[in-house]
Order: structure tokens, then C-alpha cells, then sequence
């Protein structure tokens, strides 16, 4: 069988859809990742033995674990205990904690990094904790943490391809469904693997942007 | 938490933890191999081997490894590549980690200091000496734990070959809980392999790493 490409825009909505999906899931995943990303660095740098335990084992679980078997559990352990979510929604709370513990050691580095000296000069002059935490630290801390983000969420674009084993029509489904129909394989993932790539620069283009914005508080 | 269950089904899970780390080294092992001839591709001062370099780690790392995994063996077929699922697995597996090393060994050749190029230059050593004699034993020390991070990553991202029903951990995992209805225990269960495999690679890593800075 050789192979024609022509057969594509004959697909072109249903790829169209999948790019759509794709898109809304990786962005919903990036936001809830970098938001819990946040949580966890702060609660990991508690006082409190009792909350940052918790934290630092639910990390250490996710870290050395792949991304597919948390999905899995993720997607029918939540029907088990009676919740029946729709396929889409356990993908994005997946790939939001999945990402968001690796975050939250890059969030939780950054912060450490900070010089202390920072802090203790802005409380000397009169900030309040809340305040030198706001103003000092952490816009520091963003310009030190925006390359590193920006790798993960570049990953996150990629990774979101597995979500499609639990049944999300995003891109790489809606390409095996293309194939199901068409039985041409190698033109629909060679097509999925272009509109993946093209997604890809123009995310590392926005993450370029990101980093020269958030350099300026260095 | 069904103890039980668990104890009766554990062995299937330490056969398929066989599997998931034959897939890993193989792949690891290809991924190195590639990872090596790319960056010294890319930096050679050749465009018919700099450019073909570049596009291969922009190509395999700016797409899913899924999509190349998908690629290879459902579409490897229509040109004529009939690879059984475990060969797909570790090719696919070992071409994607290799854009990715590629780059962790380029980055370690570069940062060793341009002047040692130009000392061994001097001595009259020619390009290729100074690579394999000056550069490379200075890179190797930079690129050991960086390489580690790369071939962990790549023991967890294995779990895909699991959708092209490679016999390994997640797979095993998939089926039983398709089967005992019990996601729980068979994340736990296969968390505990995934963890131990990746704790004793980290320490074989950490103990390499000691060896080279030892010996440079």
C-alpha cells in the first residue's frame, strides 16, 4: 500500500476538532498545573510538618510515576468512588496535578533561591510579611522560575496526547479515528505529528515572550 | 485496599516489570547511540550533517513521543517496516530519548571552555584528537547526571508502549483494572515497581557519575 496523501482534507474537520480539543485541554491543564503548582510549593515550605509531609509524599508518588498509569487511576478510580466524570475532565485534573507537582519543585527552588537578605531588607523597611512576600520575593522569584515553567508546559502540550487512551477526542484520537475510517495510518499520524509541531513553535514562541517579559524584574 | 488481591496477583506484575526495564535499557542504550552521532553531527561544521542533525532533534522533540511510537508501528507497515511490538517499542522509544540526549551532550560540549579547543589545536592535535582526547573527557563529567534525568524520564515514558500491547507495567496494570475493577491496588502496586526501578537506576547513575568525576 503506498501512500496518498491527497485523502487528507477529506478529514480536515475532524482534525480541525481534534486540534480544538487539543488546545482547550492543554490550556485548562497548564492553568489548573501552575495554579496547584503554587499551592504545593507553599504548602511544601510550611512550618508544619503535619501539612508538608502529605505534599512531599503525594510529590514523590507522582514524580516516579508514569504519566499513563496516574490517568488511569485517575480516570476509573474516580468512577469507582462513584464520581463519573466525563473523559475530559479527568484528563485535565491528570494532567494538572501530574504537571503541577513538577511546578511546584521548580516554584518551590526558585523561592528558596531568593536571598534571604531580600526578605529581611524589605520587612526592615516596614513591609509587612504579606508584603516583602509580594513586591521582593516574588518577582524575583518569577523571573527565576519562567524558563523552567516554560519547558514543563512545552512538555504538557505533548504529553496531552495520552489522555487520548481514556477516550478524549482530542488530536491523536481524532487522527486514530480518521485512520479507522480511512485505514491510511502513516498520512493521519505524519498530519497529527504536523499540527502537534506547528502547535509546538508557536507555544515556544509565547514562552520566549514570557521569559523576556518576566527578565525585567531580575 | 484489597491485601489479598494483591497477593495473589504481584508476580504478574514483577514479570511485566522485566519487561518494562528490557524496553527501558534497550532503548536508553539506542537513544545514547543516537544522542552521541547527533551532537557531534550538529556540531560539525558540515551543513549535510549539521542540518539533518538539527531536524531530527526538532522534529522528535517538537512532537508527542505517542505520535512517533504511533507512527512507527501502525504506519511503519505502509513502507514497507513490520516491527513486532516490543521492536517498535524500543526503536521508537530509543529515536525519541536520543533527540532529547543530543541535546544534554551538545550542551556539555559546549560549555567546556572554547580555549581548551584552541590549546589542543595548538599542541597540533588535529579536530577530531581534540574532540576525543580534550573535549569529550571534560563533557563527560557535565553530561552523566544530566543524561540520568533524560534515561528517567524515559523508564516512566516507557508506560507508552503499553498502547501498542507491549507486555510491561502498564499494561498489566490497564488489565487488571479492567478486570478486578480495583484502580487503587494496580496503581499502587505498579507505583511500587516503577519506584523501585527508578530508585536503584538514580543510584546506579549517581555511582557512574562518582566513577567519571573521579577518573577526570
Amino acid at each position: 500500500m503506498g501512500l496518498d496523501f491527497s485523502i487528507l482534507p477529506a478529514y480536515a474537520d475532524i482534525l480541525w476538532q481534534g486540534t480544538l480539543w487539543t488546545i482547550a485541554l492543554t490550556v485548562l491543564s497548564m492553568v489548573f498545573s501552575l495554579a496547584g503548582g503554587v499551592v504545593f510549593a507553599v504548602l511544601q515550605l510550611s512550618r508544619h510538618a503535619i501539612i508538608r509531609w502529605p505534599v512531599a509524599g503525594f510529590a514523590w508518588l507522582f514524580m516516579g510515576t508514569p504519566l499513563l498509569l496516574q490517568l488511569f487511576l485517575i480516570y476509573f478510580g474516580l468512577v469507582q468512588i462513584g464520581l463519573d466524570l466525563n473523559a475530559f475532565v479527568a484528563g485535565v485534573i491528570a494532567l494538572s496535578l501530574h504537571f503541577a507537582v513538577y511546578n511546584s519543585e521548580i516554584i518551590r527552588s526558585a523561592i528558596v533561591a531568593v536571598d534571604k537578605g531580600q526578605y529581611e531588607a524589605a520587612r526592615s523597611l516596614g513591609l509587612s510579611q504579606f508584603q516583602a512576600m509580594r513586591k521582593a520575593i516574588v518577582p524575583q522569584a518569577v523571573a527565576n522560575v519562567t524558563p523552567a515553567l516554560g519547558n514543563m508546559m512545552i512538555a504538557l502540550l505533548k504529553e496531552s496526547a495520552l489522555v487520548s487512551v481514556i477516550g478524549v477526542m482530542e488530536l491523536t484520537l481524532s487522527a486514530q479515528r480518521a485512520i479507522s475510517d480511512s485505514f491510511r495510518p502513516f498520512e493521519f499520524y505524519i498530519a497529527a505529528g504536523a499540527i502537534y509541531y506547528v502547535l509546538n513553535l508557536g507555544l515556544e514562541q509565547a514562552v520566549r515572550v514570557a521569559e523576556r517579559r518576566s527578565a525585567q524584574y531580575r | 485496599m484489597d491485601f489479598a488481591l494483591i497477593g495473589r496477583i504481584w508476580p504478574f506484575f514483577a514479570e511485566a516489570a522485566w519487561v518494562t526495564i528490557e524496553v527501558s535499557m534497550l532503548a536508553i542504550i539506542l537513544g545514547l547511540i543516537l544522542g552521541f552521532a547527533a551532537a557531534l553531527a550538529s556540531l560539525s561544521r558540515n551543513v549535510l550533517l549539521r542540518w539533518p542533525a538539527r531536524a531530527y532533534v526538532s522534529v522528535f522533540r517538537g512532537t508527542p513521543a505517542l505520535i512517533q511510537l504511533f507512527l512507527l508501528y501502525f504506519g511503519g507497515p505502509q513502507i514497507g517496516i513490520n516491527l513486532g511490538p516490543f521492536e517498535a517499542g524500543v526503536i521508537g522509544l530509543g529515536i525519541n530519548i536520543g533527540a532529547y540526549m543530543c541535546e544534554t551532550i551538545r550542551g556539555a560540549i559546549l560549555s567546556v571552555d572554547k580555549g581548551q579547543t584552541e590549546a589542543g589545536r595548538c599542541l597540533g592535535l588535529g579536530q577530531a584528537q581534540v574532540m576525543r582526547r580534550v573535549i569529550l573527557p571534560q563533557a563527560a563529567r557535565m553530561m552523566v547526571r544530566p543524561l540520568g534525568v533524560n534515561a528517567i524520564a524515559l523508564i516512566k515514558g516507557s508506560a507508552i508502549v503499553s498502547t501498542i500491547s507491549v507486555l510491561e507495567l502498564s499494561y498489566t496494570a490497564h488489565r487488571y483494572i479492567s478486570s478486578t475493577y480495583k484502580p487503587f491496588e494496580m496503581f499502587i502496586l505498579a507505583s511500587i515497581f516503577y519506584l523501585a526501578i527508578v530508585t536503584v537506576f538514580s543510584f546506579g547513575v549517581k555511582k557512574i557519575d562518582e566513577r567519571v568525576a573521579l577518573e577526570s
